[in-house]
């Protein structure tokens, strides 16, 4: 991997190894109970995203739905590196990254099923996850629209610390807590790469030394096409973000600890040093695009080759034989990882049970939220509602 | 920037009046950042943002690439963080490249996130013809945006509402795309107060009192129609409205005008099929037909592309193409 661009624009910070050859890997510092909460929040997306599939059949989620399951640790890992208030925008294969970052599942399935209830209210549907409160600011249908959207967020984030030197979450308070370093994860799909907007914010961030993070989740494919058929490099993606004076990594997306441990140090350069970066986080999707694909781009063979790298049982088996306590048990039991199993079922099961049982948005919600206030001479429809003046009526 | 000599004794034009808008809105909040091309060291192509970058440094007022589409979704996230974004957009062709950004993003966060995350972000934009410039740099794309739900247009036509309605489009909580007519933007100059004032967003002006024939417009066509106004025989008696803003669009301004006087001409320089003066047509008719004493005229562009300069004159409505539509009006 060359870094030939980035190396000559960075004078005071040593690019970082992905595997530090001192002081062993940043998650040899993690204590167990996070390594076990990694695997809950992977094995919480995927019975999540199995739930949704079933309620899609049942026609219980209209849209769209497109699933992450086989990513989970794409979203895991990366999150876990961040703080918990580094804002971070998607595409629209979003649930993964909205559970990750702490999003209740019963708001996430009540969006889907269109209902009050939903983290937008049961207006925006599997595609449009917002959670400002967790600094999540939205799943995007438009591919690769997002990464200028990210672009903006990281500048905002820079334009706090360096210039307003005050948190913009609290506008008119001056001499209020310094702000700090942030840095901003944007997630796009592979197809996203061949985007021109993409390429305008990698060209500004790189540019500006904007503290944004451009992860590309590359599955392999976008729809039906494979990366290759599409994009140019697609052996080497980060010649891209050479071209764009940023560093560029290539991280293995099957193990959510080797990801962690490529990721972390990266987040924390990116950081310190307020610049951007771009990786090519290798991954697979195990279903179909959305719920309608004939996958005819793909063999069996192939899913199958990729389901047994499964990043859930790699976990799994590494808590329960390879990680150990002091007193040499393993940090998870055969019993505390049924426990597990047991309550997430159990989770996801309260959670389809509130989208099932809240109630639809009042049809007045129809005419809300499209300005802060509203503007009934703006839609005659509106008037009809209330009478209107045209003598025909 | 501070007001010269020239400013003080013959007043400010459109552009240094937004130019003032501009440097007192930086001062008074510093969420408050302009970026574009050549925005910052050039001070603009039309010299709107003349000098604020000396005063403001190169971090508030950025110059960015060729980027249209970076620029619009960068301000879009920076307006999605609490800040208050003013990109440029050299001139409104060059909305192409960010429309996906305006039409599918900022236009509908507030709604997306059901208000939980909103982009107030106020897009400045050059639009309109009359200078002599070809397509792409003197359309009139007004009605696609006031189309878009989420979205507010602003048209200001004199430099004492441009300044106004600037400061009220930055101070807006929701996305504002405004307009400001190329050929005002040192055609007049106006005495207007020093100190910041705003303009309430969606309020119609009426800018000539009459009782025969109600003429809307806004942008440039409101000089041409106030000088059809002076041609115009000694006994018709024409209002005049400047609308100002098209989305949120004053409505009750026209009625209550057209209700009044009983005819109504809407005078445009966007082609005329589908123009908002369809819009306008329409609301007049659902809303004062008993009251009509003629069809609503439209006096607008034709539906061609904006010609070269030789024949500009030929599309741009006209203060004779005006009053023949108003005269028509009145012989119905
Ligand atoms: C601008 C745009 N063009 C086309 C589509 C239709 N579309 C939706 S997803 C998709 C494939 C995207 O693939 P990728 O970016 O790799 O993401 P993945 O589905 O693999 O997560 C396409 C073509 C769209 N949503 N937006
Ligand atoms: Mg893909």
């Amino acid at each position: 991997m060359s870094h030939a661009a980035a190396e000559l624009k960075m004078t005071t910070a040593p690019a970082p190894r992905t595997r530090p050859n001192t002081g062993g890997r940043s998650s040899d510092a993690l204590p167990a109970a996070t390594l076990v909460q990694w695997l809950r929040d992977m094995m919480l997306i995927r019975e999540f995203e199995n739930r949704c599939a079933q309620a899609y059949q049942q026609a219980k989620i209209g849209g769209f739905c497109h699933l992450y399951t086989g990513q989970e640790a794409a979203a895991v890992g990366t999150i876990a590196a961040t703080n918990p208030d580094d804002p971070i925008v998607t595409a629209y294969r979003d649930h993964g990254h909205a559970l990750a970052r702490g999003m209740d599942p019963g708001a996430c399935m009540a969006e889907m099923f269109g209902k009050a209830t939903g983290c937008a209210k049961g207006k925006g549907g599997s595609m449009h996850m917002f959670d400002k409160p967790h600094w999540l600011f939205g799943g995007h249908g438009i591919v690769g629209a997002q990464t200028a959207l990210g672009t903006g967020l990281a500048f905002a984030a820079r334009y706090e610390w360096e210039v307003l030197k005050r948190p913009l979450a609290n506008p008119g308070v001056t001499g209020a807590t310094p702000a700090k370093k942030k840095v901003c994860l944007t997630y796009l799909g592979d197809g996203a790469l061949n985007q021109g907007v993409l390429h305008e914010s990698m060209n500004l961030a790189g540019l500006w030394d904007i503290p944004v993070i451009y992860i590309v989740e590359n599955n392999g494919y976008s729809m039906g096409t494979a990366i290759a058929r599409g994009t140019t490099m697609a052996h080497d993606l980060t010649k891209k973000a050479e071209a764009y004076g940023m560093r560029g990594e290539i991280i293995d997306g099957f193990d959510v600890i080797d990801l962690y441990d490529a990721f972390k140090p990266l987040v924390d350069w990116c950081r310190e040093n307020q610049k951007p970066a771009f990786v090519d986080l290798k991954t697979y999707r195990y279903l179909g695009h959305s719920m309608s694909d004939p996958q005819k781009y793909r063999t069996k063979d192939e899913v199958e080759q990729f389901k047994s790298k499964d990043s859930i049982d790699r976990m799994a088996h590494v808590l329960m034989n390879e990680r150990k306590n002091k007193d040499s048990t393993p940090v998870l039991s055969e019993q505390a990882f049924t426990d597990l199993q047991t309550s997430i079922k159990e989770q996801v099961r309260h959670a389809m049970e509130f989208a099932e049982n809240s109630p639809v948005p009042d049809a007045s919600e129809l005419h809300t939220d499209v300005y802060l206030n509203p503007m009934p001479n703006l839609s005659p429809t509106a008037e009809y509602r209330h009478g209107a003046k045209n003598p025909l009526l | 920037m501070p007001r010269t000599e020239a400013m003080i004794k013959q007043g400010l034009t459109l552009v240094d009046a937004i130019n003032e808008a501009l440097y007192q809105e930086m001062e008074r909040d510093t969420r408050v950042v302009c970026l574009g091309e050549d925005v910052g060291l050039n001070g603009g192509v039309f010299r709107v943002t003349e000098g604020l970058q000396k005063v403001f440094g190169p971090e508030r007022v950025i110059d960015t690439p060729l980027s249209e589409s970076g620029i619009m979704g960068t301000s879009i996230g920076l307006a999605m963080a609490g800040m208050r974004p003013v990109p440029e957009i050299q001139f409104e062709g060059f909305l192409g490249p960010a429309f996906d950004q305006l039409v599918n993003h900022a236009a509908r966060y507030r709604n997306r996130s059901r208000g939980s995350i909103t982009v107030p972000m106020t897009v400045r934009v050059p639009w309109g013809g009359g200078i002599h410039a070809p397509e792409l740099h003197s359309d009139s794309p007004e009605a696609i945006y006031a189309h878009t739900p989420g979205l507010k247009v602003v048209i200001p036509s004199t430099p004492y509402d441009a300044k106004g309605l600037l400061l009220s489009a930055i101070r807006d909580p929701d996305p504002v795309v405004f307009f400001e007519p190329k050929r005002v933007y040192r055609s007049h100059r106006e005495q207007i107060p020093e100190e910041a004032y705003t303009i309430p967003i969606g309020e119609a002006k009426v800018v000539a009192e009459g009782t025969d024939v109600t003429i809307v417009s806004w942008g440039a066509c409101v000089h041409t129609c106030n000088e059809a106004l002076d041609h115009l025989p000694e006994d018709v008696s024409a209002e005049l409205i400047d609308l100002r803003t098209i989305s949120p669009l004053d409505a009750e301004a026209i009625v209550r005008s057209v209700e009044k006087t009983g005819r109504c001409v809407v005078v445009h320089e966007a082609p005329k099929t589908a123009g908002f003066g369809a819009e306008i047509a329409t609301i007049v008719q659902e809303r004062s037909f008993l009251h009509l004493k003629a069809p609503v005229q439209r006096v607008a562009g034709f539906d061609v592309m904006m010609p070269y300069y030789k024949l500009e004159g030929q599309y741009l409505p006209d203060a004779k193409r005006v009053e023949e539509a108003v005269m028509q009006c009145l012989a119905y």
